[in-house]
């Protein structure tokens, strides 16, 4: 092993490490060293991640290594393996930093909880899942990483396992997951059914090889391998990074603790299908059809769940939804071929969206865990610092310059309305619908929550204060990048070479060069945006906001008499929930039982086996004068067919 | 070592056995020694097995450890054993599991314990000599044999149906295996009077008797794995079996039928073989889907599991009757992790069994606010009978995906709705067992797992965690001999190029 590899290997190891201690030793421990070990492991990773990962591959040094075999299974060597390229190296910093702020957070989010040692070995856990899912250089590995993920965010979910609500949305998670899995896997098989390797190396040198591999489905039908594979790979893409139809889990994942929200819903974990397409860009890029899938999912994900969100009450769930809605613009940016725009747009949301869900929590501690917008107001006299970071959250969501959020965003409606695919156009219509709603939910909940009269009762007001500066000081330096991300990271992420050769785009259709050519700084891109409509959509859905709730606080109860039905359908969230619940799980569960009740124990037990023995038992009731007792009457019917078939077998030669 | 290779399997069929007739025979008078007496037989069984894996050549397919001596001469009946990579897995997994069931046997026997622990014994020789006979009237008699400690440990330790649950596992195991034993004697005489399993292997039979010798051991493995639809008799005998009946049955005897299918059917018949395999995939495909479903709908912890098992075993058939050795490499490796994942789900079910004399998934909830520790074990069998990547239950099942993938879109579709099913069924379950608040007072009073109970948690945790994180030994000892049975020298069983 090299030392760079071992380096590589260190950090996860010290997350795992972190994890295992505070689980098998955190009652010994207690919750301060539990805390201390794990972060230190973290923090270790995080410096890992940044003064040695990040350097060296944007120094042109990547690494394509094995750590081991983890079995030879028909000829074919399946490895733990990294691949630590500019991509990796970014996510690595990412989740490594978002982490650390969440770690240190959780300290005061999570404080005097009986599951305290508990809930840290998880979070560590889950930092080591998604670091293995992000440094994989073949596919086994990123199905690990990707289940282990999906495991941590299951356990993490039901972490308060006594309350209904926490555990049905962990198993629904889990379930919803599995079903993007599903396609996922099938995608996996088919990767070494074309290619007879599960290496990314591989897969991606051979790649125009099996451009005419063509699969049969149904009687004469046949479609392009790599469109079969590119779709399935992206329903597991759907089901993690929450796209519809599968993105009924996040909103309910909102049962688990704030600090998870943060780190596994927004920040990380959800982000992992956008990664996993990236990674894949060499794939999707071969398969014109699969991309415009892409698109159009991405799309409708953008702006309905956008639209979801005007009517939450719930402040996390608000959040949760605009994640679904930004999920969907990382989405787009995948279909319409630029991949750099999803990934910068995935990083400065990592920030921002974990520095909105901190917020809250930090609002939501304030009230004693209270999460109903219509019981806060006018909480910005009570915790500035919260305030000003929910703010600096909010302006960076509504893509209002310079905030992180502005450029991404802004680049990714760009590289759309260069999109050739079907469905470019809904797609482009969707993303620039998207903004206005976007701002309008945002600083709606921004409103609800700080300005206007406080609704919360008298004794709950009287004890407001800020949070202790553990929760504080993550919000702070989240803040930074919030702000600083877009502009620092807009040239070497889009427009120069940091990702050299991670991101493949066939150069006939690639949005960015030609963005490239209308690039001319930081300035320049903040100054088309005054004359152009995303920044006057997001700053129409600021004023909406401000009217209807701060200078025309009545008006959103008689919107809502007015418009009952719309209102009605979007709080059932589209009958999603119900067509899940009431569809497909009780078809299950009545499939089961009909197969069960009819298929086994009428059909099977009664009529054959228990049939077979009141057969056997009237024959052998007519046969009573010539033998006596039950077992040799088997023991005859057994002798006579043997003989039977014996001579016929002898006779048969 | 030398004088070792030769005697090895004998002394881990027989040692077992002789523990259990001492015991039988002397535990009436010595009641203190009975225990004390089953756990070295079990644990000193498991270390003479143990240098099997060390000693054995992973790069060779042919036999090893061979041992015979003539039994019956008049008619050719040997006394030959020998084991190659597909059986030596399976015997340390028995004797392993040998270990597992007599420490799972805490104060809940209180009946007969001498006979419990001889019968347990006894039935691992037994089993032992299944995996490692060379000699098919051996094999037979091994087979017939260990049906009889089983039938006793479910008949006089069993639940209040067990008389039920008994004679429909005795039809149906017997009834099975009468055919296999005409199949056996046709083989006998057309191999010119020997039983030498090997020596069927070189026999040039035609397409119809191949058909009919291919359906006869049908019947009997099929009954044993079992395939769907002779599987109704095991949900019964599970409910009723006691705990360590329910170990035993689930982790070894349900894989003889598939180890049937690779010791017999697929070498000595392998053209019907062949003809035969749309009939094996459709079955294991039913297996998987309808028992997915069925599993989902009981209340029975037991039911549950023992539904899970026929739904696992399906990946197992459908592994081998592919014919790729991806697929094959993954129904075995399948079978080993099912001996642990069955087991230890069968365990935890017995571990809350003895606190309160339920099954019944609805007169439990909560469980995890009294055990925590035990909560944590049970999550990870859940999680490892739900195929999670790292646990031992995802490699078969990833591995059969891929084969299957290779040879037909749609059976890869159909097996891997068990990604669904599986998490839906043992989930769902975990949720209302140990999830929730604690609303019964019976689950009030509940306490954390004892350190016997932990002990034998923790080996069957570790071993699915080790088989899941690094297969890569487990896979290399059985390569040569898939690659063997796939493409024997003039038999080519599998459908595409290595």
């Amino acid at each position: 092993m090299t030392s760079a590899l071992a380096l590589y290997t260190a950090i996860p190891l010290v997350c795992l490490a972190g994890s295992l201690i505070a689980g098998f030793f955190g009652r010994i421990l207690g919750t301060v060293w539990t805390h201390r070990i794990v972060i230190l492991g973290i923090a270790i990773a995080f410096a890992l991640s940044a003064v040695y990962a990040l350097p060296r591959t944007m120094a042109g040094h990547d690494l394509d290594a094995t750590v081991y075999l983890w079995g030879r299974a028909g000829g074919l060597p399946l490895t733990v393996g990294f691949l630590i390229d500019p991509l990796t190296a970014l996510m690595m910093v990412v989740v490594t930093f978002v982490s650390l702020m969440v770690h240190i957070y959780t300290i005061g989010y999570m404080r005097g909880d009986p599951g305290y040692q508990r809930f840290f070995s998880y979070i560590a856990l889950f930092t080591f899942a998604m670091l293995m899912l992000v440094m994989a250089n073949n596919f086994l590995q990123l199905f690990f990483g990707w289940e282990g993920v999906g495991l941590v965010s299951y356990l993490l979910i039901g972490f308060w396992y006594t309350r209904e609500s926490a555990i049905f949305a962990s198993l629904k998670a889990f379930l919803v997951n599995r079903l993007g899995d599903f396609g996922f896997i099938l995608g996996i098989a088919a990767i070494y059914t074309v290619f007879h390797s599960l290496d990314y190396a591989t897969v991606f040198a051979h790649v125009d090889a099996a451009r005419h591999a063509r699969l049969a489905i149904i009687g004469g039908t046949s479609w392009h391998m790599l469109t079969v594979i590119c779709i399935l790979l992206f329903i597991g893409a759907m089901g993690k990074s929450a796209q519809m139809p599968l993105h009924v889990w996040l909103p309910d994942s909102m049962e688990g603790p704030t600090p998870i929200s943060a780190l596994i819903h927004a920040a990380t974990m959800v982000t992992a299908g956008i990664f996993m397409v990236a990674r894949m860009s060499p794939l999707f890029e071969q398969s014109p059809v699969a991309r415009s899938v892409v698109l159009v999912v991405g799309a409708s994900t953008a702006f309905f769940m956008a639209l979801l969100g005007m009517v939450q009450t719930d402040i996390k769930r608000v959040i949760a939804y605009s994640t679904l809605s930004q999920l969907g613009y990382m989405t787009v940016a995948l279909g319409a071929s630029a991949y750099a725009a999803a990934i910068f747009h995935l990083v400065t949301h990592a920030f921002f969206k974990a520095l909105l869900f901190l917020a809250a929590g930090s609002v939501i501690i304030a009230l004693h865990h209270e999460q109903d917008l219509r019981k806060m107001g006018g909480l910005r006299r009570y915790m500035p610092i919260t305030f000003a970071a929910t703010w600096v959250g909010s302006l960076a969501l509504a893509g209002i310059p310079p905030f992180a959020g502005f450029f991404s965003k802004d680049a990714i409606i760009d590289a759309v309305s260069y999109s050739t695919l079907p469905g470019a156009e809904y797609a482009f219509a969707a993303v620039l619908a998207g903004v206005f709603v976007t701002a309008f939910y945002t600083f709606r909940m921004l409103f609800l929550a700080f300005y206007g009269e406080p609704r919360m009762d008298a004794h709950t007001r009287h004890n407001l204060h800020e949070s202790p500066w553990v929760v504080t000081l993550p919000l702070v330096l989240l803040a930074i990048p919030s702000v600083l991300a877009g502009m620092v990271l807009i040239r070497p992420l889009l427009f120069g070479h940091f990702f050299r050769g991670a991101l493949y785009v066939r150069a006939a259709d690639n949005p960015l060069t030609r963005m490239a050519s209308h690039y001319h700084g930081v300035l320049a891109f903040i100054g088309t945006a005054f004359v152009s409509a995303p920044l006057y959509l997001a700053l129409a859905g600021i004023a909406t906001a401000w009217y209807l709730y701060i200078y025309r606080p009545e008006l959103p109860a008689r919107i809502t008499h007015h418009l009952h039905g719309f209102y009605t359908v979007l709080r059932a969230g589209y009958g999603f929930d119900a067509v899940y619940l009431d569809g497909i799980a009780a078809s299950a569960r009545a499939a089961g039982r009909f197969l069960w009740r009819v298929g086994d124990v009428q059909l099977i037990d009664g009529a054959i086996v228990n049939g077979t023995a009141r057969l056997v038992g009237r024959i052998a009731a007519w046969g009573r004068r010539l033998q006596s007792g039950y077992i040799y009457h088997y023991a005859f019917a057994i002798i006579l067919g043997l003989f039977v078939l014996m001579t016929f077998f002898l006779h048969r030669g | 070592m030398d004088v070792y290779r030769h005697i090895a399997l004998s002394i881990a069929i027989w040692l077992p056995i002789v523990f259990g007739v001492a015991i039988l025979l002397g535990g009436r008078r010595y009641p203190g020694l009975v225990r004390p007496l089953a756990a070295v037989g079990a644990l000193a069984t498991f270390l003479v097995t143990v240098p099997l894996w060390g000693l054995f050549h992973n790069d060779s397919f042919a036999m090893q450890f061979q041992e015979s001596v003539p039994w019956i001469p008049a008619f050719h009946i040997n006394y030959a054993l020998g084991i190659d990579g597909i059986s030596l897995p399976l015997v340390l997994l028995t004797s392993l599991i040998g270990v597992i069931v007599v420490m799972a046997a805490g104060p809940a026997v209180k009946d007969r314990v001498p006979e419990y622990f001889a019968a347990f014994l006894i039935m691992e020789g037994l089993m032992i000599g299944v995996f490692s006979s060379l000699d098919a009237m051996l094999f037979y008699v091994f087979w017939e044999a260990m049906l009889i400690p089983m039938f006793l440990i479910i008949g006089i330790w069993g639940g209040p149906n067990r008389v039920y649950a008994t004679i429909k596992f005795f039809l149906y195991t017997f009834l099975g295996s009468v055919l296999m034993l005409v199949a056996l004697l046709y083989l006998y005489f057309r191999a010119g009077e020997t039983f030498n399993i090997i020596s069927f292997y070189h026999l040039p039979l035609g397409e119809t008797p191949q058909i009919l010798i291919f359906l006869a051991f049908l019947i009997a493995f099929a009954v044993k794995i079992p395939m769907w639809p002779v599987h109704t008799w095991l949900p019964d005998a599970h409910v009723e079996a006691p705990t360590g009946g329910s170990v035993v049955l689930a982790a070894i005897m349900l894989k003889m039928g598939a180890y049937g299918f690779v010791r017999f059917s697929l070498p000595i018949v392998p053209l019907a073989s062949h003809v035969l395999a749309g009939l094996m995939i459709t079955l294991s495909l039913i297996a998987v889907v309808y028992i997915g479903l069925v599993a989902l709908m009981q209340d029975d912890m037991k039911k549950l599991i023992a539904y899970s098992s026929i739904a696992h075993m399906g990946f197992v058939t459908l592994g081998i009757f592919l014919f790729n050795r991806i697929a094959m490499e993954g129904a075995l490796v399948q079978m080993i992790s099912h001996g642990f994942v069955s087991a230890a789900l069968f365990l935890c079910v017995g571990v809350l069994y003895d606190r309160l004399h339920s099954r019944a998934i609805h007169d439990y909830g909560g469980v995890a606010n009294r055990m925590p520790i035990f909560a944590a074990f049970m999550m990870l069998f859940a999680m490892a009978n739900s195929g999670l990547p790292g646990t031992s239950g995802f490699v078969g099942e990833f591995l059969v995906i891929l084969g299957a993938f290779k040879v037909n879109f749609w059976y890869a579709v159909l097996v891997a709705t068990s990604l669904i099913s599986g998490a839906a069924y043992t989930l769902w379950m975990y949720k209302r067992v140990i999830f929730g608040p604690v609303t019964k007072p019976s689950v009030a009073g509940l306490s954390d797992v004892t350190g016997r109970e932990l002990s034998f948690l923790a080996v069957l945790g570790v071993a699915v965690l080790a088989l899941g994180l690094w297969p890569a030994p487990l896979l290399h000892v059985m390569t040569a001999s898939v690659h063997h049975l796939l493409w024997r020298p003039g038999v080519r069983l599998a459908g595409v190029t290595p």
